[in-house]
């Protein structure tokens, strides 16, 4: 594959990179990042797929203008008890770590509203008296738009479970040289669905106390989950200098910086991709995503094999 | 018979608690006369969630046939109803004055939920 760029770019052919781009708190600028480095991606020719995972509020369509050409449904299992096979044991209740099934005088009561689908009821009945019936949760799209492949997710009204349309999205992706995964804000299930299989993660933050605070969680679930991570601080002129001197006491890397830009946020609003209607900043994310680039080079050696932060700096937990 | 009483103390003297799934304690006992028997109900009060289903699952599996407690959403109230056990509000003041309304007739049967689930 040709393209600009350092010498490790050849090696995505069969080394597919994941990024996931996450952040603590909300509205720190996850999707303008995510878009706007797969816009930079593309553009220096690398195949590229944008994946949507913040699935309860998914926005990044707004700026791909995908043209969708199919749709799933995002399915989970539900047990239903086979009343004839079914003892009344109780073993169902007694596994069910979520409290969705309670057994009484005999009868097996399910709450659908609290199963994870997690299968244990139905692994574990000893009289094999519970079937999982899949009922569908959200819906998966795939498309195309802006020289991007994008998938993105929508969790249904009233369905708690974020996780499997996550997982769903993931599955429904291609195997394109660079993925860039925009995950939902927080630390929660939904969050560590979206990361867990990435390369490599974007924490994408500003420089407030409520930014750092969230950044903190972010940072300490990230490790949890053994991925190499950076920074980007958006917004980096407002707030106070707390979160670059936390950065540079944790030895974490701030990739990327961008200023509290009125016009940023104007094209934001108006559904324009930041590096199409403001040309000033398609240097900085070329430059930005060349850096990003090297860093993953140096923190990925050999893809899959999950490596120390920060060329063998000891993390700080 | 057996009855069970939310509480937010394991005495008899202790206050009601008005929650049912995330009562601190079930305080139970024979309403014609007996020792009071202390349930801790922690594991419940902090369960993420279904606190209500697996507190109405534990008096289930105590054998308790009536409880007087102050609320009671669907789903605990689905697994009682199921199990035949009655459900009576009381709105405040201590155990032992609880059970003794309930002794007394004064308090209604609940035949719903009177609160509305917390998921869903």
């Amino acid at each position: 594959m040709g393209g600009r760029g350092g010498g490790c770019l050849n090696e995505f052919m069969n080394n597919p990179l994941k990024i996931a781009v996450a952040s603590g708190k909300g509205g720190t600028g996850k999707t303008t990042i995510a878009v706007s480095l797969a816009l930079t991606a593309a553009a220096a020719g690398r195949t590229v797929q944008y994946l949507d995972c913040d699935v309860e509020e998914p926005n990044g369509h707004i700026f791909f203008k995908p043209q969708i050409h199919s749709r799933f449904p995002a399915m989970v299992a539900l047990p239903e008890v086979i009343k004839a096979q079914c003892n009344g044991c109780g073993d169902c209740a007694d596994i069910c770590a979520y409290n969705a099934i309670a057994v009484v005088r005999g009868q097996v009561l399910i709450f659908p509203e609290l199963c994870r689908g997690c299968g244990a009821c139905s692994l574990l009945c000893p009289k094999d008296a519970i079937v999982e019936i899949s009922r569908p949760v959200g819906n998966v799209e795939i498309g195309v738009g802006a020289g991007v492949a994008f998938v993105r997710g929508v969790l249904s009204i009233g369905q708690i479970m974020t996780p499997a349309v996550i997982a769903a999205v993931k599955g429904a992706g291609g195997d394109q040289e660079i993925t860039l995964l925009d995950c939902p804000p927080g630390t929660s299930c939904a969050v560590i669905e979206a990361v867990r299989d990435a390369d490599a993660v974007l924490l994408v933050t500003e420089p407030t106390p409520f930014g750092l605070h969230d950044l903190t969680l972010a940072v300490e679930m990230t490790r949890a989950l053994k991925k190499p991570f950076c920074v980007v601080l958006n917004r980096f002129d407002l707030g106070d200098d707390k979160t670059v001197a936390y950065c540079r006491e944790e030895n974490i890397p701030i990739i990327l910086s961008i200023p509290d830009d009125r016009r940023i946020a104007e094209a934001y609003a108006r559904g324009e991709a930041l590096t199409e209607v403001l040309p000033s900043y398609a240097p900085v994310f070329t430059d930005a995503w060349e850096r990003l680039l090297a860093w993953c080079e140096r923190q990925i050696p050999r893809k899959k094999v999950p490596v120390p932060l920060d060329q063998g700096k000891a993390a700080t937990s | 018979m057996k009855i069970a009483v939310t509480a937010t103390g394991k005495e008899s003297a202790s206050t009601m608690d008005a929650r049912f799934g995330r009562t601190r304690w079930f305080m139970i006992t024979d309403p014609e006369g007996g020792e009071w028997e202390a349930h801790a109900n922690e594991q419940n009060m902090n369960a993420a969630q279904g606190a209500g289903i697996q507190a109405a699952q534990r008096l289930v599996n105590l054998g308790v046939e009536a409880v007087i407690t102050g609320h009671v959403g669907p789903k605990a109230f689905r697994i009682l109803k199921a199990a035949g056990i009655g459900i009576f509000l009381c709105e405040a003041g201590t155990v032992e004055e609880a059970l003794h309304l309930f002794k007394q007739g004064r308090l209604a049967r609940a035949d719903q939920a009177d609160v509305e689930g917390h998921w869903a």
